[in-house]
């Protein structure tokens, strides 16, 4: 029954950590730039949402607000990178490590609690008669089909196609008219203000903002865009890829709210999640590697 | 057309790898030249074509092209007036992305990119007509993925992207050269057929002599950064391989003949 109880309220979460999967997704996977400012930018989220909330704005603004705050961290990783030519992994722990700094300036204080606060989803609660989860479940599901739907429609359109065509071939952007670095600095942009709205989602739902909310994002994200992949597959198309990201990451949470039931210390978490994304990218090298063994034959002698 | 006025270009300048790439260049190219660029490595031939299509800063001179002076311009910004094709299948197109993707980035070559649909249902139609032209038998896999094609099929692809909006000027840093003969002799036959079709000014760098001499109306040999033989008309279609080869060694007092050349 407990682990009902927990998976459940795993499936809820991994919708909201799903939308900063999809925003990893958008750097790693379709700009192909490993983008770390997303451990800091995750954090602003949650660090600037709870502030706000405190201070008693609505918690829906509050979200909005994260959102542009997150797209303006992206734009400075964006700059470092495209303008003063700083390697893109650099940029980005660059931001990460600023970001540490603004996060404790914007709540005044390492976290800010948000108990008896009224969040998105007490709002939910209130309004629908839900439970915890279900809210969470919720919320969750419904931001992140819009995000994903966003993303799909985006990536359809002449930006989102050069932004594609950037992750794939520089040379050919260029050669065909369009600022590579626009579409880098766009990228980035999208990127970090939805996992800022991911990380403002999870510090609500948690109750809680903090400054180290955020330690570890860019694996999580990875993680739930590997295992999406590897149990998905890249089929149909490009809407079901986007979907299978979420699923990851819901898939993701069940497998930590299970090894932890099965009494995994916390503390250990980190280290698993490394082992598994490990595990995961380095299946297609583990895969080409036994299957290209050469079968013996007349020009070989084995003897020797 | 084009205009290259005392074109200079040094690349890691004060430092011991410093190389003089294009060592005063001034050419004159008349609307409907193509012409062939031939010369040993480390010419200058592929620098010469970068440098137009602005990859890199000239140190020095003018590059106009229809009459507006492109030489401080990056690179996207020019590539409204400009077609090109690389030696490497894989540089001209986007092998994540389908067919009809890569089509459609092509056809919007140096227009604003906005929030309208990448592709719309009219520009199919068009792309499935211009790549039966090619007869690879592409026109049935519009949303097949660029990266399942074959060299030659992807080169032949980024000819066809080149020229779906008619550049001003078509540049092919020598798009053969890592094609195996047959698909190579297929891609050059329909840059031939293009060329002609569309009356496109054109240059085409080529390791081979033979089509140097063959296709286009003019030739232009260089060595060491410098255009050293320049020929065009009655004269160019009459030239021998030899010929070249006696040119080369009067104006340089180097051996031309590399294996490469000779072989081809």
């Amino acid at each position: 029954m407990d682990l009902a109880v927990n998976m459940q309220s795993a499936i809820a979460q991994g919708t909201l950590w799903g939308i900063m999967a999809l925003g990893v997704y958008i750097t790693f996977r379709i700009l192909d730039i490993p983008d770390l400012s997303c451990e800091g930018t995750f954090a602003l989220g949650g660090c600037i949402s709870a502030v706000m909330i405190v201070k008693g704005v609505n918690p829906f603004v509050s979200l909005v607000i994260a959102l542009a705050a997150g797209m303006a961290a992206g734009a400075v990783t964006g700059f470092l990178h495209t303008k003063l030519k700083i390697p893109a992994i650099l940029a980005g722990i660059l931001t990460m490590i600023a970001l540490y700094s603004v996060n404790i300036r914007i709540m005044g204080q390492p976290n800010t609690s948000l108990l008896g606060e009224d969040t998105a989803f007490t709002q939910a609660i209130d309004a629908l008669k839900l439970d915890q989860t279900m809210a969470t479940l919720l919320v969750g599901a419904v931001i992140s089909i819009f995000v994903v739907l966003c993303i799909y429609w985006f990536c359809g359109t002449e930006l989102g196609c050069a932004l594609r065509a950037t992750g794939n071939n520089e040379y050919m952007v260029r050669a065909l008219g369009a600022n590579t670095n626009t579409s880098k600095v766009i990228g980035l942009v999208i990127s970090n203000g939805m996992i800022s709205v991911s990380g403002a989602l999870v510090g609500q739902s948690q109750g809680y903002g903090d400054i180290k909310m955020g330690t570890g994002a860019i694996v999580i994200g990875l993680a739930s865009i590997v295992i999406g992949e590897v149990i998905f597959g890249k089929r149909f198309n490009f809407m079901y890829i986007l979907a299978s990201v979420v699923f990851g990451s819901v898939i993701y949470r069940m497998i930590i709210s299970l090894v932890l039931y099965m009494g995994l210390s916390t503390d250990d978490m980190k280290l698993f999640t490394a082992l598994v994304v490990a595990l995961a990218l380095g299946i297609p090298a583990i895969k080409s590697r036994y299957s290209q063994k050469r079968i013996p034959g007349k020009g070989g002698n084995t003897a020797c | 057309m084009l205009n290259i006025i005392d074109v200079h270009k040094t690349f890691n300048k004060g430092t011991v790898n410093e190389k003089k790439a294009l060592d005063g260049i001034d050419l004159h190219l008349n609307p409907g030249d193509f012409v062939t660029v031939i010369g040993g490595n480390g010419a200058g031939k592929s620098t010469m074509l970068n440098m137009i299509a602005g990859v890199y800063p000239i140190d020095q001179g003018t590059i106009l092209l229809d009459g507006k002076d492109i030489s401080d311009l990056p690179e996207h910004k020019r590539a409204y007036m400009l077609g090109r094709v690389f030696q490497d299948p894989m540089m001209g197109t986007a092998a994540g992305m389908e067919i009809q993707e890569n089509m459609a980035m092509a056809h919007r070559r140096g227009k604003n990119r906005g929030l309208r649909w990448g592709i719309t249902k009219s520009e199919k139609k068009l792309y499935k007509e211009k790549l039966a032209m090619l007869d690879l038998g592409l026109e049935d896999r519009l949303t097949s993925k660029v990266g399942l094609l074959s060299g030659g099929q992807r080169q032949a692809l980024t000819l066809l992207m080149a020229t779906l909006n008619k550049p001003s000027l078509l540049l092919l840093d020598e798009h053969t050269a890592a094609l195996d003969p047959k698909t190579a002799k297929k891609v050059l036959e329909l840059t031939e057929k293009i060329i002609a079709r569309d009356s496109l000014t054109a240059m085409m760098v080529t390791h081979n002599m033979k089509d140097a001499i063959r296709i286009g109306n003019r030739l232009i040999m260089m060595n060491s950064g410098r255009i050293i033989y320049d020929v065009s008309g009655e004269e160019k279609k009459n030239l021998k391989v030899t010929d070249l080869l006696q040119k080369f060694e009067e104006t340089s007092g180097e051996d031309f003949a590399n294996d490469r050349m000779l072989l081809s």
